[in-house]
């Protein structure tokens, strides 16, 4: 009997845990899985501005739109961060925005301010490149591949590994690239990479993790699609420390795709002042300088400062494709369609 | 005779159907009313706004509904008969033979069961790229699926069949032995038949997981090949086609409902009672015999463990230093990996040491057990004996497996919204995943009470209650542990917290290890091995400890 | 026929079968009579080759089975829980073996029809096996195991689960049928009345030997040791001390002290089991007094310190009563032997 009542007082505790009642007032911020921050700099915010801030994720990037989407009647949050460029417009057709413009916008430059109607703010961006495996190269005495076309050639045969773009916003990040780049041939260059023995895998562990010889899963592809930040979080995260990143970016012109980050705040929020002042806390120097080392990700203030390993490691590709939010949304779904029917 | 069977029948209409008022009502209450609150009505809401009559009649949506559905069929079929070829013989060794490390041996069938899928895919592909296998380093997505199948769901045929090959007396394969029945006449007559209900509860589901299979089919597939599930996936959060996404969720519902009504049928053309015996396991004795469990036992330890064994050891390895430009390859070995879950390097707000981890991971676990346990008894008990309403329920108890956790993700939002941030949700989506599970691993020995026994305890003067306690609780033990095994484990290693909404201050070990591997970089890798580890050491605790208490 | 010549058998480290050698000859029953864990069962098990000595030789008219599988021995097997195949119906089990050597159909018919007469179950067939009672049950394996016409009859305690009517007239069937088909039989059971009233020879399994073995009369007559007498309920087995008095063996007991006529030498103060057989012509006299009384019939049974004894005329209890007994020694276990 006793280890009955127990069990009932570690379950009640364990409900109540969740619903106790916060003196402050409460914040709800719906991020996507990847959202991290410091402790302190979220602290900060509170104290600022008496209120407790608490976190939901609801999957990745496209799958918490979706669901903010969804339950439109009765938001789930009063702030979204974690809407990119590729879903921007969708985002924006939906309607589920109010429209804000934080005077914070001022340090940021106007290429990342993609929406004129000021429901979605830029945060952060980071570009999807090409990474490749140092000592792979190296050894096998191997060019590095200088653009797109070049992946076909039999010397890279077996060599790439991609992510699906229906399931990875990486892999369509990269799929975007190659549209950007070949416009409607995009499809017959998907096909000769398929020719050429490109991997696909489900999404960005996969295809890092599992295939990427450059990583510490020691894969089988030295090429993979990933991020520009990724050879900067090999050398933070290696022990023993590295005193050179084993892994790098192809930048060439057009091979990179542009990922820029916005948050807004959700219509129907509970306290609109408090999630307007939170979409300036996002820009504000403090946010921005923490964001490279917990999200690998560039700050777009322009005032933040970036952290040695990251000016180091990390390179930013002078020419990222390019495609609009409009063009993206109005052809997403059916570009992936038919890389999926010409991949199959 | 007659007098007997008269009073027998009285006797029945006296404790059967004429009770079925209060007692049925109180049997059913509280699972009818948690599966409406969490998977009904959520479920008929989502479909509610979701589903299209139009979308039936869309020539593309067809297309693609035969593709997927054909392939679903093909990979399940493929991927039953594959965990049945190996469970089978793995069932019989467990059920009668002791060996040397079979409890281990045991336990690590189960492990895979409840660890993340990208884990155990990470963990495949290690062992791919050891020299050996080089020939089959790219092996084709569907092989890798069927083999993860098998891996993923063996443990499920030792454990059900295991079971029912160790109620099953010895003498019936005796007398059909001396009777001039060679091995395998012995299990094309008499064992297979009585084995048969056992059988078909096992198939069925592992057909329905492998039907309604998700994680491996999205990992190991590469997009080329997709399920109803993968493809409902697809179509509501990907490449947004939501009357679509309903037509293949009622596909997925409907299809689950037709095995189980086909299977409650056959079941109950085929059960014959058995009593529970004591175990005849015994040392294997003719040279055959010893070839067979040393040759099986190997097998089995080799797939399980090779896959499984590369966790550990990644978790402990650095292989840094043969990265980079450096021709100089050195290996060593560290704890790094381990000390360095504990500290907060970059003081992240959602930073939980593993033991928080860990902790979570244990809590949501018993709750889930202790949840799906209250659930499930009272509706096995009522299942066990059903009446003819109960019969036309039985089915649907099954449907939560064949539901698409992604649409069910989304009707609990529509109708639960902020609160579904909760961390109660965790244990209840959880319950809603094992109770299947649950239910029919104690459905058939509820069913296998011998009344007498019941009734000579209250003839001498036991209350309900104590007849409870002191004859159906002793004799459901051994089920009740089964059943919480699949329930605690499930929930280990389910990482579904995604199709709600999760809170990122409370991860559970699975969400742990999805967020080192999220990033880039030795460390995190390492981090994410020494994660896995520790669920594994914490899973093969778990089961070692309740077989265990099994046999005391 | 049947020869197992010194079987040697242990079972998780502990001996079970020490040594045991027995024959059985053509139309031959054999009665194993031992206490339920004496490892009679495991004998069995090894004659039909479900189990592996760990020594020992097992042969069939002079061939060695050691290397032939269970399915190949044509042993017929009966089980004290019958072990009929619950998901077959009685034809089907009867048939089963019938099909296993894949005899025609017709043939199985006619052979099917023919046993359920022999055990009286015409229009069985198409019954299952859990609409029979424990001596239905029991007949149908009986007609199992017969079908396929066995080389070898072999049954483990198959009266053990049934009451005493359905007992007696089964044993009377069994009787008859192994004395009419001629079948060597070897015959597993805990009970004496079973064996005396089947067996041509009997074997006493005890501690993993067989202590004693011959026709029941043999053994009736000379039980030799106390376990066996015991066992077969000769008479009653008491200790005593050796007393000798001039030439006279004498031993003392509870019940008196009494001349005895041994051919083995005891030496004084020996401890000996020894067996009082009620007998109107034997040559000692004992006094007893009545402590508890039972109705039998013609006679009653009388009982003092754990004895019993057999009076015409009744009693009343606490009386003293008068008998003539015979003093046997059960010399098996003496230390010194002539």
């Amino acid at each position: 009997m006793k280890k009955l009542t127990l069990i009932g007082c570690v379950i009640l505790s364990f409900m109540f845990a969740a619903c106790a009642p916060a003196a402050p007032a409460e914040l709800v911020v719906m991020t996507h899985s990847s959202f991290a921050v410091s402790e302190a700099v979220i602290r900060t915010f509170e104290t600022q501005n008496n209120v407790k801030v608490s976190f939901v994720q609801g999957g990745d990037a496209g799958e918490t739109l979706n669901k903010a989407i969804l339950s439109k009647d009765a938001p789930l949050a009063d702030v979204l961060f974690g809407v990119d460029n590729t879903f921007l417009s969708r985002a924006v057709e939906a309607g589920i925005f109010e429209t804000y413009a934080s005077p914070e916008l001022a340090n940021v430059d106007s290429i990342y301010q993609l929406d004129s109607t000021h429901q979605l703010t830029p945060i952060d961006f980071g570009d999807v490149c090409i990474n490749y495996d140092k000592s792979y190269f190296a050894q096998h005495k191997l060019a590095l591949p200088n653009s797109l076309e070049s992946l076909t050639q039999p010397e890279y045969k077996n060599l790439l590994a991609v992510e699906n773009p229906a399931t990875s916003s990486v892999g369509l990040a990269f799929l975007l690239a190659t549209r950007a780049h070949f416009g409607e041939g995009y499809l017959d260059y998907w096909r000769e990479l398929k020719e050429n023995g490109v991997v696909v895998t489900d999404g960005w562990e996969t295809a890092y993790y599992t295939n990427f010889s450059g990583s510490s899963g020691h894969g089988a592809q030295p090429l993979v699609v990933s991020y520009a930040s990724s050879p900067a979080a090999e050398v933070i995260f290696a022990e023993p420390p590295l005193t050179d990143a084993p892994t790098a970016s192809i930048l060439e012109a057009g091979t990179c795709f542009r990922q820029i980050e916005f948050a807004g705040v959700l219509k129907g929020a509970t306290n609109p002042k408090l999630a307007e002042k939170f979409i300036d806390f996002l820009l504000s120097a403090e946010f921005q300088n923490d964001l490279p080392l917990q999200m690998f990700v560039y700050p777009v203030n322009q005032k933040a400062t970036l952290p040695e390993a990251f000016v180091k490691y990390s390179q930013i590709p002078a020419q990222p494709a390019e495609l609009t939010p409009a063009e993206i949304s109005a052809n997403r779904d059916a570009w992936i369609e038919a890389w999926t029917e010409a991949m199959q | 005779m007659n007098l007997d069977k008269r009073i027998a029948q009285e006797g029945q209409a006296y404790g059967g159907p004429a009770r079925w008022p209060i007692s049925r009502f109180i049997l059913w209450a509280l699972p009818s009313a948690f599966l409406l609150a969490f998977f009904f009505y959520p479920l008929v809401k989502i479909f509610a706004l979701t589903f299209e009559a139009q979308a039936l009649t869309a020539q593309e949506n067809l297309q693609i509904v035969w593709r997927v559905t054909r392939f679903t069929f093909y990979q399940a079929a493929l991927s039953t008969l594959l965990t049945l070829a190996l469970g089978l013989p793995a069932a019989f060794l467990f059920a009668r033979f002791n060996f040397w490390g079979k409890s281990f041996l045991r336990a690590l069938t189960a492990i895979p069961f409840m660890l993340p899928t990208v884990v155990v895919a990470a963990a495949f592909n290690s062992i791919l790229q050891l020299p050996v296998f080089s020939a089959l380093r790219q092996p084709a997505p569907l092989t890798l699926i069927l083999l993860a199948h098998v891996f993923y769901n063996a443990t499920i045929v030792i454990r059900i069949l295991g079971a029912a090959l160790a109620q099953l007396d010895p003498k019936l394969e005796q007398v059909s032995r001396s009777l001039g029945a060679n091995g395998a006449q012995v299990w094309h007559e008499i064992l297979l038949p009585l084995l048969k209900p056992a059988l078909l509860s096992a198939v069925l589901l592992i057909f329905i997981l492998d039907f309604t299979s998700f994680g491996v089919i999205l990992l190991l597939g590469g997009g080329k090949v997709s399920t109803l599930e993968v493809e409902i996936y697809l179509r509501v959060l990907k490449l947004p086609n939501l009357p679509l996404a309903a037509l293949l969720a009622i596909l997925q519902l409907v299809f689950t409902l037709i095995f189980s009504i086909l299977y409650a049928q056959a079941l109950r053309r085929s059960s014959h009672p058995t009593a529970p015996r004591f175990s005849i396991a015994r040392p294997p004795q003719t040279l055959r015999e010893k070839i067979f469990v040393g040759v099986f036992s190997i097998l089995l330890l080799s797939f399980f463990s090779l896959p499984l064994i590369s966790l550990p050891f990644r978790s402990v390895l650095r292989l840094e230093a043969d990265r980079g430009d450096r021709a100089q390859v050195q290996i060593g070995l560290t704890t790094e990996y381990y000390q360095e879950l504990f500290i907060n390097r970059r003081n992240a707000l959602f930073y939980v040491p593993p033991i928080q981890a860990a902790i979570n991971s244990i809590v949501i676990a018993s709750l889930t057990v202790l949840f799906s346990l209250a659930l499930g008894i009272p509706t096995a008990w009522a299942l066990a004996k059903p009446t003819n309403l109960e019969k036309i329920l039985d089915p649907l108890i099954m449907l939560p497996l064949g539901s698409s956790a992604v649409m069910l993700g989304l009707g609990l939002i529509l109708t639960y919204g902020r609160a579904l941030a909760s961390p109660i949700f965790i244990p209840i989506a959880h319950t809603l995943i094992a109770l299947p599970f649950v239910i029919r691993a104690l459905q058939p020995a509820i069913a296998s009470i011998p009344e007498r026994l019941r009734q000579s305890a209250s003839v001498l003067g036991a209350s309900p209650w104590r007849v409870w306690r002191l004859i159906d609780f002793p004799i459901l033990r051994r089920a009740a542990l089964t059943a919480a095994t699949f329930a605690f484990t499930i929930s280990l290693g389910e990482f579904g917290a995604t199709l709600l909404l999760s809170r990122p201050e409370l991860p559970t070990i699975p969400v742990a290890i999805a967020r080192f591997l999220s990033q880039a970089g030795g460390l995190n890798y390492g981090q994410a091995m020494a994660m896995s580890t520790i669920l594994m050491a914490l899973t093969l605790a778990g089961i070692l400890l309740l077989e265990k208490d099994h046999h005391a | 026929m049947l020869e197992v010549k010194n079987i040697f058998k242990s079972y998780a480290g502990q001996p079970l079968l020490k040594n045991i050698s027995f024959k059985i000859k053509k139309a031959e029953t054999v009665c194993l009579l031992g206490a339920s864990g004496s490892g009679k069962s495991t004998l069995l098990q090894l004659i039909a080759g479900l189990e592996k000595p760990d020594a020992g030789m097992i042969r069939f008219n002079g061939a060695d089975l050691a290397q032939t599988p269970p399915h190949l021995r044509d042993f017929g097997l009966v089980f004290q829980d019958y072990g009929l195949f619950p998901h077959l119906n009685i034809y089907e089990n009867i048939a089963f073996g019938l099909k296993m050597k894949n005899k025609p159909a017709a043939e199985i018919q006619a052979r099917v029809s023919a046993l359920l007469t022999q055990v009286n179950l015409t229009g069985f067939e198409q019954r299952k096996v859990t609409e029979l009672s424990g001596g239905e049950q029991q007949r149908v394996a009986l007609a199992r195991a017969l079908a396929p016409n066995p080389r070898l009859m072999m049954f483990d305690e198959p009266l053990g689960a049934l009451d005493k009517n359905h007992k007696e007239s089964l044993l009377n069937e069994l009787r008859a049928l192994l004395r009419r088909e001629k079948i060597p039989a070897l015959y597993v059971t805990h009970d004496q009345e079973e064996a005396f009233a089947l067996a041509d020879c009997i074997l006493l399994l005890h501690d993993g030997q067989i202590i004693r073995a011959g026709t029941p009369e043999e053994i009736w007559n000379d039980p030799r040791s106390a376990v066996a007498a015991k066992f077969f309920g000769v008479g009653n087995v008491v200790t005593g001390a050796i007393k000798l008095t001039g030439k006279k063996t004498q031993v003392e007991t509870e019940f008196g002290t009494f001349n005895l006529y041994c051919k083995y030498k005891h030496k004084p103060n020996e401890s000996v089991s020894v067996l009082i057989r009620q007998c109107d012509d034997g040559s000692e006299a004992l006094k007893l007094k009545v402590e508890d009384l039972l109705f039998k019939q013609d006679q009653f049974q009388a009982q003092s310190r754990g004895a019993f004894f057999f009076v015409k005329e009744k009693p009343k209890l606490g009386q003293l009563i008068r008998l003539r007994v015979k003093v046997e020694c059960l010399h098996e276990n003496s230390e010194e032997k002539y």
